[in-house]
């Protein structure tokens, strides 16, 4: 019952979304993998055009949660509601989110038998429904705005990490999410490939881009991050903004945590 | 700090022979032992192989194999109506002619020794004009097709694969006749079919429609659905359990009781479906491998682009198992061809069949060695053909690369 008023409030909701609403909500999100609790009780809001920062140890939960807004895992327990759609079983819901959420993965998941530029055509043309040469062009632009117009016609196998990054990113914009959600991007990246990386998403952030984004580059958090939100063992420790959590953070696990990953 | 790129750096590879010559002097003759082994090897080989060549040159008497030549090809056929299995023969020439031009771009010589194979049967000693005159119209077609296709290009692919779905029903169609082609085509009834041609029917019907089945089976399988999962799973145990000649027997037996009395199906369809069937179970096994062996990576990254469980499975999922696991199916259809031998136990004479039926006539009972060493060559032929086709088809998906 209280899904069928929620969706009425849904559909209104949906078209109220100002910049005052929160394009995502997780109230008290609890996820079981078997007898593991993975997330204990997540509260977060994310309003548009923030850039948030999830970061923590491994094991964490960071990941899992950063899932489960796509309903790439299933939530057992609390609400998840992105762009005004409760993520629930109903399979329409699932879809409408997933069209407006982009993902970026640790392990790009391209798709290997397609070249660069049908793997970002593929959605737009199946999904979206798009004439093939409106397709194309936009997804010129999007390898020129990653900075790789000329690998258009080569297969994922033959592009260097870093490259293989890029195009994932532009697959995931190519279906113009409001949306993108960052799962590790660079953690499987050598470090001369990172950066190239990172700046393709500093760019999109600076472009006013919803995303969230899990991962362990600092650097990146100080230039772009709106707040930053420190997990460990499925629970937020802390948050803040950047200048918060790096001058003076307030739990004794978020120091230890940073001192850690700071010193190299 | 000086450090010199320069072209000069640059040395070519050390003269590795890519020639014959240089390939047997390298692998063949490198040490004094492996030059003694070669020669050895060699005589061995000699020992063994020149009694049969003498034989099968000197002492064989092909009599029975040329007087016979028309049953193995088309069984019982009628001998007034064997032009349409010439015409199915022709039209193969040009589709296969069309397709080669259009998709085997390397290497053309390849596939014009391919296409000019029936020239070679020219030579063949006591043929009949007639038929000399037919395999050279064969070679020409299939060549003009060949260039046909090659100067077109691949503008013609959609055009050669229409070809080919329209090929087997207008086979089946002629083949039996009937119908409205009563006048041209008189209806010949199954059970005359026969030889090589009734081989060929059999396994090409049984691909065709074990195929889709077959993975049909193995996405059911893997299905969340419990009813789809059950089904399949239930299926394939089942029919893996028994084996072929056995399900040739129900097939042939049980089939009837299905149906309303009065109506006898024919029994090479009760064949086809019984080697349909079969080949689909094992082929939902190897489809399902293929499917486990994809990353779940691909799985989130379809979905997470919100596409549906339909578009994931056809775009992305299914072409890369089926890229992965065509060894393994080509194996099995080619066992498949070989297969369509047990149809001897329910009455059906395709290749093996009708030869034991020569061999049982009396004036050829001891002709067994010519006629068995015959109609293994026409299956060896024909099974190393599907698998140098599998290879070329894998090397061109790029199997194992991307």
């Amino acid at each position: 019952m209280e899904n069928v008023t929620h969706d009425l409030a849904n559909n209104v909701a949906n078209k109220e979304t100002t910049a005052n609403q929160p394009i995502i909500i997780a109230r008290d999100v609890h996820k079981w993998f078997g007898h593991f609790h993975a997330l204990r009780g997540i509260n977060m809001e994310v309003h548009k055009g923030e850039v948030v920062v999830i970061f923590g140890p491994s094991g964490s939960g960071k990941s899992t949660f950063i899932r489960t807004l796509n309903r790439l895992e299933e939530h057992q327990r609390g609400q998840i509601i992105v762009d005004g759609i409760e993520l629930s079983h109903d399979v329409r819901n699932i879809e409408r989110v997933r069209m407006e959420t982009g993902m970026v993965f640790q392990s790009f998941n391209l798709f290997p038998h397609l070249t660069v530029l049908q793997n970002i055509t593929l959605a737009p043309l199946w999904v979206r429904k798009w004439k093939k040469e409106q397709a194309e062009k936009i997804a010129m632009q999007l390898l020129e705005r990653v900075g790789i117009p000329e690998q258009a016609q080569k297969y994922p196998g033959q592009l260097s990490g870093g490259q293989q990054q890029r195009v994932a990113i532009a697959r995931a914009l190519a279906m113009q999410p409001k949306i993108m959600l960052f799962d590790e991007p660079t953690s499987a990246l050598d470090p001369e490939m990172i950066k190239e990386v990172l700046d393709v998403m500093i760019g999109l952030a600076r472009s006013g881009m919803t995303m969230l984004v899990v991962t362990h580059e600092m650097g990146f958090a100080k230039a772009v991050a709106h707040r930053m939100y420190f997990f460990d063992s499925g629970q937020i420790v802390e948050s803040g903004t950047p200048d918060e959590i790096f001058t003076h953070p307030k739990e004794e696990r978020t120091k230890l945590f940073l001192s850690q990953i700071l010193t190299h | 700090m000086t450090t010199t790129y320069s072209k000069a750096n640059i040395l070519p590879p050390p003269s590795e022979s890519s020639t014959l010559w240089g390939w047997a002097r390298k692998n063949l003759f490198k040490t004094w032992y492996d030059t003694l082994l070669t020669f050895f090897m060699l005589g061995v080989l000699y020992a063994l192989i020149r009694p049969l060549i003498a034989w099968a040159i000197g002492k064989a008497q092909w009599e029975v194999v040329q007087v016979n030549f028309r049953l193995l090809m088309v069984g019982q056929y009628p001998a007034a109506e064997t032009w349409r299995a010439w015409l199915c023969l022709y039209l193969l020439a040009g589709i296969l002619g069309l397709s080669l031009g259009v998709w085997a771009r390397q290497k053309p010589w390849l596939s014009a020794i391919l296409l000019l194979s029936p020239v070679l049967l020219v030579f063949y000693p006591d043929l009949s004009s007639e038929a000399r005159n037919r395999l050279l119209g064969l070679a020409l077609t299939a060549l003009l097709a060949f260039a046909f296709g090659r100067w077109r290009g691949t503008r013609l692919g959609r055009a050669a694969v229409i070809l080919w779905v329209l090929y087997f029903p207008a086979v089946l169609i002629i083949i039996r006749g009937g119908g409205l082609l009563e006048n041209l085509a008189p209806a010949v009834p199954t059970s005359l079919w026969g030889g090589l041609m009734l081989t060929f029917l059999l396994t090409v019907v049984g691909i065709l429609f074990s195929f889709p089945l077959g993975v049909l089976l193995a996405l059911g399988r893997r299905s969340s659905l419990p009813a789809a999962r059950w089904v399949s799973i239930t299926y394939i145990e089942v029919i893996r359990g028994v084996p072929l000649v056995t399900i040739l027997f129900m097939s042939s037996v049980m089939v009837p009781l299905f149906l309303p009395s009065g109506v006898r199906p024919d029994r090479v369809l009760r064949a086809m479906i019984g080697i349909t069937l079969f080949t689909a179970a094992y082929l939902a096994e190897n489809v399902r491998g293929g499917l486990q062996a994809i990353p779940r990576g691909q799985f989130e990254a379809a979905h997470a682009l919100g596409l549906s469980g339909f578009h994931t499975m056809a775009l992305i999922i299914l072409p890369q198992a089926l890229r992965t696991v065509i060894p393994v199916i080509m194996g099995l259809f080619i066992a498949l061809f070989k297969d369509t031998s047990l149809v001897a136990t329910i009455g059906l004479l395709e290749l093996l069949g009708i030869s034991r039926s020569i061999l049982a006539q009396p004036q050829y009972v001891s002709f067994q060695r010519e006629v068995y060493l015959f109609i293994s060559l026409i299956y060896w032929i024909f099974s190393y053909s599907m698998s140098y086709a599998s290879r070329r088809l894998e090397t061109r998906l790029g199997v194992g690369e991307r």
